[in-house]
């Protein structure tokens, strides 16, 4: 990862619920940051590649996120939809250090796929 | 006619000739099988009837265990029906006992009076169970564990008393205890000998497995010797020689069992231990057979099913006319049916010194496997926690083979070496053909594959159905669902079982959550590592359902898990296409008042609610709030007394009423009151699938009683209650399940009926679907016909209803709760 990225400190990990998520706002929109069972963090851009659900408010299981409105399935480390369904949502840059949790924004746009978002 | 007729017996008889009656004694499992293997080999020769004690027809005595444990019900342990024996040509005399046999005249005489003829006479009247020798045994509340009425004893008891003693630690007293705990009971096993299961267990395995069961609760006095039941009346406790008395509402004896052999004795057949017979199954008076429990073979008596079903083959064709079957006794084996405890013992493991033992233990997996050898011969063999390799190391016992050549892995099981062993499928292609698969039935593998090749099978019903294989006890289907895989190769399409829960697991909703009440699941983790989860967490599907279950079989235990909830639940509102959400505040039965109004108005004035409608389910819905401003809308709702409307839930949404008596022209009972107390009884539960309700004061129904979960509809004389309806995707009317006089019995039987749903229906299966699969009837059977189990239902219902009549909203709005859904992590930028 480019070791010149930005990070901008949004919160501590023990902050998000496990198996959960929290919103962190941005002038850009929301991005939605995800703690699995497992503690690892991650964080996508708070808009279901179907129809703009809030991934926040999904169902958090293994690596992936399950879509409040109609039930897609998301992978929290690419934010490309399961198969059967096509798409993908911008993925942002995590950092975790003693505990707290950074995002690398630069570059944060809506809709522009960022991280592992292949088609973006 | 002759006992050793002559001629092929099958399809040969002339239909003029009178054919042969052949009288059968014993409705149970030998000697059905009896007549089962006859029909096969010659049928049409008898004219048959049978006689049985019990008033059903045939079913499967080993399955009793999981009907106490609530595990399977009496219908589904029924190997024969009544139409069965119709279409047989059987007559079947059930509940009638066959008192006395007239051998000179050839004829049986039951209790009430009926007398039949015989040419052939078997008898198949099973065992008792043994009665110790002490005082107090004939009090009421002491039984045995031998029949359905047995069964429905134990679970009367565990609906009316607390403390249950079961005397014995063998195989049926541990079945008993572990149903007995499961349905409520504290148990207490007594035991004579230091470990449990002394004659199929070696002290090893005995103490594992009395360590798991203690985990679930049970309780254990080992070395104990009964000296009295007491009680007055009534069983109150059970005294030990060394003075200690154990409270007890209910005694079950387990201590062993006895040929039923009084008949045969007081005919004047040779008896011994129980009847004799000779290797044709013949007692002493050639034209009466015996097969079953009350057999003494060769000094040998059975009580196991395996034996049993290999002396009815041999009946059966001496009844068919053959000459030369014949029975040479047989070595057993034993499983506990207990879910969750593998357990697996066969033949002799008394070692003395000319054996060789070899013993593997992994306490981590709580695995136990010992094998004793003689002369490079299995000998005996105990497998605890880990029986894959049971029936391999049965048959080498049963054929004496020498595994010198396999010796130095023999305890790693079978499938060791190939590193194939996780993979039973291939153990199961390595097998020979003369390999058992069943052991209950004797089918070897060789008979599944060819049934399977000749027949076009494809499925363990038909496997079943065509070769006896798993239809006992069952625990070898997964063997036989191997062969199918095995033999098809491709073509097999897997069974048509109910479907996985989804695609982490390949239980069964059904399954599940049997298990959860059989094993005292607990947590979700519990459930996943138990059940063997194919995923770390589960999804979306199966962690909402597992912790309805939870919630559901441990009310007030279990915490609710409120990530495995969808988001409406979790955050007690309806979230919508844009994100924001809707909120409903409950009007109990449709009504509300200027104050409410006003508190609403206010509501929406305050945070720019976008729109305010009138929803169908008589109230209101404010749309478009943002979840930001949930908390604040909520605590203004509440501050006039308004509480969440559960519009979200699988749970009570609303309870629909029309004006009814007070104020309508037709009204002819108080159907707003009966809804207003309907929903404050019913508000806050959490069901499979969401559960509405409404009531209209006549039959003209404007409240549309009759699309409802339940409606209830007053007429003249009191209240109808309708069940089943649904108003959505498919329309479904209700069914009438009965009329009541009182608001008192409306209540109860809408409480037995939710939790009646609650327990048994599936995961998002609303009533509608659960009724048409399940039936009115069996809804009838457990509220209408059973006051004492509607009340016993209610009973559950209303406690579980004191944890969950908390409003979410006030525990959220001021109690603090789950703070943190509400507002950002932070704000950048
Ligand atoms: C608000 C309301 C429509 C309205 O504006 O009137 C409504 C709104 C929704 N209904 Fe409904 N239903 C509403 C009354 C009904 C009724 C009429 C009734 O209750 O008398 C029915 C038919 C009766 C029945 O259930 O048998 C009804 C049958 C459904 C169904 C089909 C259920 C079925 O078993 O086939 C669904 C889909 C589902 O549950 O899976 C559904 C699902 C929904 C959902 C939850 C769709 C969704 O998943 O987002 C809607 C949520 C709205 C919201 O956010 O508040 N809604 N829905 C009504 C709320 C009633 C209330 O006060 O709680
Ligand atoms: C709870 C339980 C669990 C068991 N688990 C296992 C297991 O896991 N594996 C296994 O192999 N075996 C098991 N068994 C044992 C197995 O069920 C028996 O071995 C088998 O049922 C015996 O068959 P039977 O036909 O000899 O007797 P039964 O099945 O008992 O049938 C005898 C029938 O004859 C009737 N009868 C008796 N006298 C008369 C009369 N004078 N007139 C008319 N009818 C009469 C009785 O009412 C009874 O219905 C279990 C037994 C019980 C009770
Ligand atoms: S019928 Fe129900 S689910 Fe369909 S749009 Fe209307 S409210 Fe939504
Ligand atoms: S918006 Fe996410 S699944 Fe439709």
């Amino acid at each position: 990862m480019d070791q010149s990225m930005k990070w901008t400190v949004v919160g501590q990990v023990e902050d998000i619920p496990r198996q959960g998520s929290r919103v962190v706002r941005t002038e850009s929109g929301n991005i939605a940051v995800f703690r699995t069972a497992a503690d690892e963090v991650f964080a996508l851009e708070d808009r279901c590649p179907h129809l703009g659900g809030p991934l926040s408010q999904g169902i958090v299981h293994g690596k992936r996120v399950t879509c409040p409105l109609h039930n897609w399935v998301i992978e929290l480390s690419s934010g490309e939809a399961a198969a059967p369904d096509e798409g993908c949502t911008g993925s942002i840059p995590v950092r975790v250090e003693n505990g707290t949790v950074s995002l690398g924004l630069a570059g944060f746009r809506p809709g522009l796929g960022r991280g592992g978002c292949s088609h973006g | 006619m002759s006992t050793q007729q002559i001629g092929m017996g099958n399809h040969g008889m002339n239909s003029t000739a009178p054919r042969e009656r052949l009288v059968v004694v014993g409705n149970g499992m030998a000697g059905i099988r009896t007549v089962e293997d006859l029909l096969a080999k010659a049928p049409g020769r008898y004219d048959i009837t049978v006689f049985g004690a019990e008033p059903h027809p045939n079913y499967n005595r080993i399955m009793l265990s999981p009907v106490l444990a609530g595990e399977k019900t009496f219908d589904q342990i029924v190997l024969n029906t009544r139409a069965w024996y119709e279409e047989n040509g059987i007559r079947l005399i059930s509940g009638d006992r066959v008192e006395s046999i007239d051998r000179a005249a050839r004829t049986v005489t039951a209790v009430s009076g009926l007398t039949v003829g015989y040419d052939k006479l078997l008898l198949a009247t099973g065992s008792n169970p043994f009665i110790i020798p002490v005082p107090g045994v004939d009090l009421p509340g002491v039984i045995g564990f031998r029949d359905l009425a047995d069964v429905e004893a134990m679970l009367a008891a565990s609906k009316s008393g607390r403390h249950a003693v079961v005397i014995g630690g063998g195989l049926l007293g541990l079945e008993a205890a572990n149903g007995l705990n499961i349905n409520g009971m504290t148990v207490t096993v007594i035991h004579l000998m230091d470990t449990i299961m002394e004659r199929q267990l070696d002290s090893s395995a005995g103490t594992m497995l009395q360590r798991e069961l203690e985990g679930r609760g049970l309780t254990f006095l080992t070395g104990a010797n009964t000296a009295e039941i007491v009680g007055e009346g009534r069983v109150q406790a059970v005294r030990l020689k060394d003075g200690r008395e154990i409270p007890a509402d209910l005694v079950v004896l387990a201590v062993g069992i006895r040929p039923n052999m009084a008949l045969g004795q007081s005919a004047g057949l040779e008896c011994g231990r129980g009847i004799k017979v000779d290797d044709a199954m013949v007692t002493s008076d050639p034209d009466i057979l015996a097969v079953g429990e009350c057999v003494e073979h060769r000094g040998m008596t059975y009580g196991l099913v395996a034996p049993l079903f290999e002396m009815a083959k041999v009946a059966a064709d001496r009844l068919a006319g053959g000459a030369e079957a014949a029975y040479a006794g047989s070595v057993t084996s034993t499983k506990l049916k207990v879910t969750g405890v593998d357990l697996f013992s066969a033949g002799d493991f008394t070692a003395d010194k000319d054996c060789e033992d070899i013993v593997f233990r992994d306490a981590s997996r709580g695995v136990y496997k010992r094998i004793v050898l003689k002369d490079n011969r299995v000998r005996g063999a105990v497998l605890y926690g880990d029986t894959k390799d049971g029936a391999w190391y049965f048959q080498m016992l049963k054929d004496g083979e020498d595994v010198t050549p396999v010796r130095d892995t023999l305890i790693f099981g079978q499938g060791f070496g190939g590193g194939e062993a996780a993979n039973p499928k291939a153990a199961v292609a390595a097998l020979a053909d003369s390999a058992e698969i069943c052991g209950c039935n004797g089918v070897c593998k060789g008979a599944i594959v060819k049934a399977i090749k000749e027949k076009g099978l494809t499925s363990v019903d038909e496997v079943r159905a065509h070769t006896k294989a798993s239809a006992s006890c069952g625990t070898c289907t997964p063997m036989v669902e191997s062969v199918l895989a095995v033999t098809l190769g491709a073509a097999y399409a897997g069974e048509a079982k109910a479907k996985p829960m989804c695609k982490c697991t390949d239980r069964t909703h059904d399954e599940v959550r049997q298990a959860i009440k059989a094993l005292g699941l607990k947590s979700i983790p519990d459930v996943m590592q138990r059940m063997e989860w194919k995923t770390a967490d589960g999804c979306h599907s199966c962690r909402p359902a597992l912790n309805f279950y939870l919630l559901a079989e441990w009310p007030g235990e279990y915490k609710d898990d409120y990530r495995s909830r969808y988001i409406n639940e979790r955050v007690h509102a309806n979230i919508q296409k844009d994100g924001t959400y809707s909120v409903v505040p409950r009007m109990w039965g449709g009504v509300t008042t200027a104050n409410e109004l006003r508190a609403i108005a206010d509501v929406v004035d305050k945070f720019a609610i976008p729109q305010v409608k009138v929803t169908g389910g008589q109230r209101i819905d404010l749309f478009g709030v943002k979840k930001e401003d949930l908390p604040a809308v909520w605590a203004d709702l509440n501050a006039a007394g308004m509480v969440s409307g559960h519009a979200y839930a699988k749970g009570l949404r609303t309870v629909k009423t029309c004006v009814g008596s007070e104020w309508c022209r037709f009204g002819t009972q108080d159907s707003t009151g009966m809804g207003i107390k309907l929903e404050r009884m019913t508000w806050g539960s959490w069901t499979p699938h969401k559960f509405k309700m409404a009531v209209s004061g006549c039959p003209r129904n404007c409240a549309e009683a009759t699309i409802k979960d339940l409606g209830v509809v007053a007429v003249d004389s009191g209240w109808e209650i309708h069940v089943g309806g649904n108003g959505g995707i498919h329309v479904r009317a209700t069914d009438f399940l009965v009329k009541v006089e009182t608001e008192e019995e409306v209540l109860e039987y809408t409480g037995a009926y939710m939790q009646l749903y609650r327990e048994e229906a599936r995961y998002l299966e609303r009533t509608a679907p659960w009724i048409e699969r399940v039936g009115l009837d069996y809804v009838r059977t457990r509220i209408v016909d059973d006051p004492e189990n509607r009340k016993a239902l209610h009973a559950r219902f209303l406690f579980s209803q004191t944890f969950s009549q908390d409003d979410p909203w006030a525990e959220r709005a001021s109690g603090g709760v789950d703070r943190h859904e509400f507002s950002a992590l932070a704000q950048v930028g």
